[in-house]
């Protein structure tokens, strides 16, 4: 009971790899796997004499984000450094933003529970993320259990993102994270791998009494890599906070590790711990200026963004919101949609949807692939489309051409044109629309079924159905079904 | 052949007329440094491989690919990283490191480039923190006019060199003075260009927003032999200009004005009142008054001018330069290259005596103070408040360059003081940078000319310092100056060099 009088405070900093070609301020890659360190130049390692030079594919970026969530572009922002000692930072200090950040406000909407929240945004800044250490297994170079330390990964250029303390529950959190994820993918800042690391949240969470002005005192959960650990983490956190305050204590402000194997967190260091940055404006690097040519250039290079899709395509074709969805979930499904309404008529694109929403997405996740990669492109499905709409085969055998176009297409590519049409000519699939054909059809199965016939005639409606399926299974699924309904009915009736 | 007397068109000209190879040159004054050792003008001497871009040299002079600067040799401050001289910035901490490449001045200088030949690296304050060469960790480069005198710094070895005749030109950086002073203690040319005119990279960094590279000569026009060749766009810099440098020399003999009887008739030379305050040496402004007096008969006219924070560039400088030197050297931890201590017993101890043991006491000085600065709680205080005053400093340069089109004064407000003199003070010894900080601070171009001797018979400087990018206008009013005076061709005697030298 008494935890409902707890309400619960949540800010996410999430820190976004950037899809780039080379690091942020060198040219050296930043390709995931490599073999430690032979992904890190002169400048990665700080040698005397190095300088950075920003990359401006990654300023790019930073402009898709903000034009995304509706940020403002800072004309000017500037890097700075942010200076501590460890041994995967090579040059003693970090370049990141600190005052000026190139992406100031905006917001990402989320959907929970049929509801739809506005998540606002602080401040989106670039910055380059440090190496790694390695302690495990590590092989010092004479054969001796060492430490090592890995540079591919200095440098690699990272977006961070910051919300406001604006979400109350893990819940929430989780379903922020998962729409910001599927965002940067969307609009091709990052690859979303979040095994790799490309996209990792720190969160800030504290609890205070319902109805309380001030904000508790906050913990930061750091280097959660998983929407499964953000969610525990959080949950885990509020729960050590309630029962601390509950029990008289008082929370710490310190910064704490989630450790899923034991499903809690620990503290790693405490405010009072916290180190003193020394951020000041990186002298080796101007200003940022970014004009509004630049981001009307960018701009014209955007996608459409999913939100604006779902909606579009609701007002246009009425199409659901569970549709919407499904063909909104990842930009290469969207895009293979967009393609298909090109080629289809607009009363197809309901069965379209269907049929990605259907066949086409089972299809896809059996074989763990993404519609860009399905070997059935938009103009085969446009092509069964026009069939099952011209009366030529029927919903069912429609569903048995997928199924060959999908293990035909995987092992070489399909004809672009007229393969739905061979296949129904090789296997004999056109729908039987000829009256007189099917009238032969379904006296004969009559004749078989006089149970049935009588059952119908006394009241049992079940009959009829199971009638129509004998009918389908003795035309090969080839009978036009609802001309046997028509036929059916009548005969029974007559 | 006194080659060590020529100015660097005479070499060049010796060598297009195959009067004097390169190999030639390179023995002559390779042998002048182990000769001269004693002055410990350099920290890093490889004969064979001078020897081998000699031979590179003349290969391509045999070929006729001779520029003006192919074949002629040239000393580096260590300060430049190279990938076949060792580069230690004077420090320990840098002991026996190798760079995988070379700095980007080193590059357009050399074989592959100008085809210059380098002789060695050059002694040095340690990371370029000081003002008489007693910061290096290898001993100070002594002052060739009388060797118990300091050389300045912190390119003292590059002045000394090129005073000594044990290079032709040398290369030099200056953040706070560091061409200007020795150049003046050792009766040399140098120039410190406009901030962004040399590529800073492959400089050792001590303080990013104020280093500069710059030439270290005999005369006016040979540094602005050397600006043609370093001076130039470099995308690996994001500070650096973008700016088409332009020919430093073609002014060169020009008169001032087109309409004037005199060469320097119309030329305004700005006097700042605060160059001449209380503090400088008597003889010293007795000289820069004498060579004022010259220009005027050249035809300048001088204006007397204020640049009222002259004071405060001392604190703003020592405020601003420590801040981000304290950043700059955090790379110097043990971890990657340089200097690590031996004993350790974890993580922390080995960076706190790794540093303790690698820097020297100027260094550790600074990188405490630069820490200080931005700590949290000082940093409007000291840093954002320094920052301030760094544009009105600026801003006061830009009000005087409305009524003249140089300013002219002292380098310092002394001579060259005693070895040891001053090392126990590290105020008094910033004071001395008064007059050369705050073009830096400006990021204006500067350069020293000698213009006296003391009666110890020490070299006084005359500091002339121009609007940006007004290096040819600077070279031109220097070489008017050096046609009709004789200070920069004195030399020290040999006796006087060797008296204390290791021979």
């Amino acid at each position: 009971m008494r935890q409902t009088n707890w309400e619960v405070v949540i800010g996410l900093e999430t820190h976004t790899q950037l899809r780039t070609q080379s690091k942020i301020f060198s040219g050296a890659s930043i390709a995931f796997g490599a073999e430690p360190n032979v992904q890190a130049c002169p400048v990665d390692l700080a040698l005397p004499g190095t300088l950075p030079v920003l990359n401006q594919e990654a300023v790019n970026h930073a402009i898709r984000f903000g034009l995304a969530i509706g940020a403002t572009i800072a004309p000017v922002s500037i890097f700075a450094r942010k200076n501590y000692f460890y041994p995967d930072l090579p040059k003693g200090y970090q370049i990141s933003q600190f005052e000026l950040p190139v992406v100031v406000g905006g917001t990402v909407k989320i959907q929970l529970d049929g509801q739809t929240k506005e998540v606002q945004l602080t401040r989106a800044h670039l910055e380059e993320d440090a190496g790694k250490s390695l302690h495990d297994d590590f092989v010092g170079l004479h054969g001796e259990k060492s430490s090592g330390i890995d540079l591919n990964r200095a440098g690699t250029p990272l977006l961070e993102i910051v919300t406001e303390p604006v979400m109350r529950s893990a819940a929430e959190a989780v379903a922020y994270a998962k729409e910001l994820h599927a965002l940067v993918m969307w609009i091709g800042i990052c690859d979303g791998n979040m095994q790799e690391g490309s996209f990792r949240c720190d969160a800030n969470v504290s609890v205070r009494p319902q109805g309380q002005k001030e904000f508790g005192t906050r913990c930061e959960i750091k280097n959660l890599n998983s929407f499964k650990f953000l969610e525990e983490s959080i949950l885990y956190e509020v729960q050590r906070q309630i029962e601390l305050i509950e029990d008289g204590g008082k929370v710490r402000q310190e910064t704490r590790l989630y450790d899923p194997d034991r499903q809690e967190t620990r503290s790693m260091r405490s405010k009072e711990d916290a180190q003193d940055y020394r951020y000041f404006p990186d002298p080796d690097l101007l200003p940022l200026h970014i004009t509004s040519d630049m981001i009307d250039a960018i701009q014209l290079t955007m996608p459409a963004l999913p939100s604006t899709l779902r909606s579009q395509w609701q007002v246009s074709y009425g199409l659901s919101d569970y549709d919407v969805a499904l063909l909104t979930q990842s930009k290469s499904t969207a895009d293979y949609f967009i393609e298909l309404l090109k080629l289809i008529v607009s009363d197809l694109v309901k069965p379209a949807a269907n049929l990605m929403a259907g066949d086409f997405a089972s299809a896809l996740n059996r074989d763990g692939m993404d519609a860009k990669d399905s070997p059935i492109r938009p103009s085969h499905l446009a092509q069964l489309l026009q069939r099952i709409q011209d009366g030529t085969i029927s919903n069912k055998i429609a569903k048995d051409i997928f199924s060959i176009m999908w293990e035909r297409g995987l092992t070489s590519p399909l004809a672009a044109q007229g393969v739905v049409d061979a296949i129904i000519e090789e296997k004999g699939l056109k729908q039987i629309s000829d009256v007189g054909a099917l009238e032969k059809i379904i006296d004969q199965v009559l004749a078989e079924n006089q149970k049935s016939v009588e059952e119908f005639r006394s009241g049992k409606e079940k009959a009829f159905n199971s009638l129509v399926g004998q009918i389908m299974k003795a035309s090969k699924g080839k009978a036009n079904p609802s001309q046997v309904n028509q036929i059916l009915k009548d005969k029974l009736t007559n | 052949m006194n080659w060590h007397e020529k100015s660097l068109f005479e070499l060049s000209q010796a060598i297009s007329a195959k009067e004097v190879s390169s190999v030639e040159l390179t023995q002559y004054f390779l042998k002048r440094i182990s000769q001269y050792k004693g002055l410990n003008a350099f920290l890093d001497v490889q004969e064979d491989l001078s020897l081998r871009d000699a031979h590179f040299a003349d290969e391509l002079i045999a070929k006729g690919q001779a520029g003006p600067l192919m074949g002629i040799p040239v000393a580096h401050k260590d300060v430049f990283v190279t990938k076949d001289w060792k580069s230690t910035a004077a420090s320990k901490i840098l002991e026996n490191y190798l760079s995988p490449f070379d700095a980007r001045v080193v590059e357009r200088l050399g074989v592959r480039g100008a085809g210059m030949v380098c002789l060695g690296k050059t002694n040095m304050d340690e990371f370029a923190m000081g003002s008489s060469n007693e910061n290096s960790a290898y001993g100070p480069a002594l002052n060739p006019w009388n060797m118990k005198y300091v050389s300045g710094g912190s390119s003292g070895g590059s002045a000394v060199a090129v005073a000594a005749g044990l290079t032709p030109i040398a290369t030099g950086t200056d953040t706070g003075g560091s061409i200007r002073q020795p150049a003046a203690f050792c009766g040399i040319t140098g120039i410190k260009p406009t901030y962004g005119s040399v590529s800073r990279y492959g400089m050792i960094a001590y303080a990013s927003s104020l280093d500069q590279a710059g030439p270290m000569g005999k005369s006016a026009a040979d540094c602005g032999l050397m600006l043609n060749a370093i001076c130039g766009h470099d995308q690996r810099d994001s500070t650096s200009l973008r700016r088409e440098p332009g020919n430093y020399l073609r002014l060169l003999g020009k008169n001032w004005s087109e309409k004037g009887q005199l060469p320097l008739q119309g030329l305004r030379i700005g006097i700042p009142e605060e160059y001449f305050a209380q503090g400088l040496q008597e003889e010293v402004g007795r000289s820069v008054r004498a060579a004022l007096k010259q220009f005027e008969d050249l035809g300048a006219t001088c204006i007397p001018v204020s640049l009222p924070k002259t004071k405060l560039s001392i604190p703003v400088y020592y405020v601003l330069a420590p801040a981000e030197a304290s950043s700059n050297l955090s790379r110097y931890d043990g971890v990657r290259f340089g200097y690590r201590a031996k004993d350790y017993k974890d993580l922390t101890q080995m960076y706190e005596r790794t540093r303790s043991e690698g820097f020297g006491a100027e260094v550790k000085r600074r990188i405490l103070i630069g820490t200080y600065v931005l700590s949290q709680g000082y940093y409007d205080a000291y840093y954002l408040q320094a920052q301030k005053i760094r544009r009105i400093i600026a801003q006061d340069f830009q009000t005087a360059f409305t009524t003249c089109d140089v300013l002219m004064g002292p380098v310092a407000p002394q001579v060259a003081w005693k070895v040891g003199e001053k090392s126990k003070d590290p105020v008094e010894m910033y004071l001395e940078d008064i007059y050369t900080l705050s073009p830096n601070l400006a990021g204006l171009p500067a350069m020293s000319i000698p213009c006296g001797m003391s009666t110890d018979n020490l070299p006084i400087g005359l500091q002339i310092i121009g609007n940006y990018f007004s290096e040819a206008q600077m070279i031109q009013i220097a070489d008017h100056y050096q046609r009709v005076s004789t200070w920069h061709q004195l030399a020290p005697s040999s006796p006087v060099i060797s008296s204390g030298g290791a021979l």
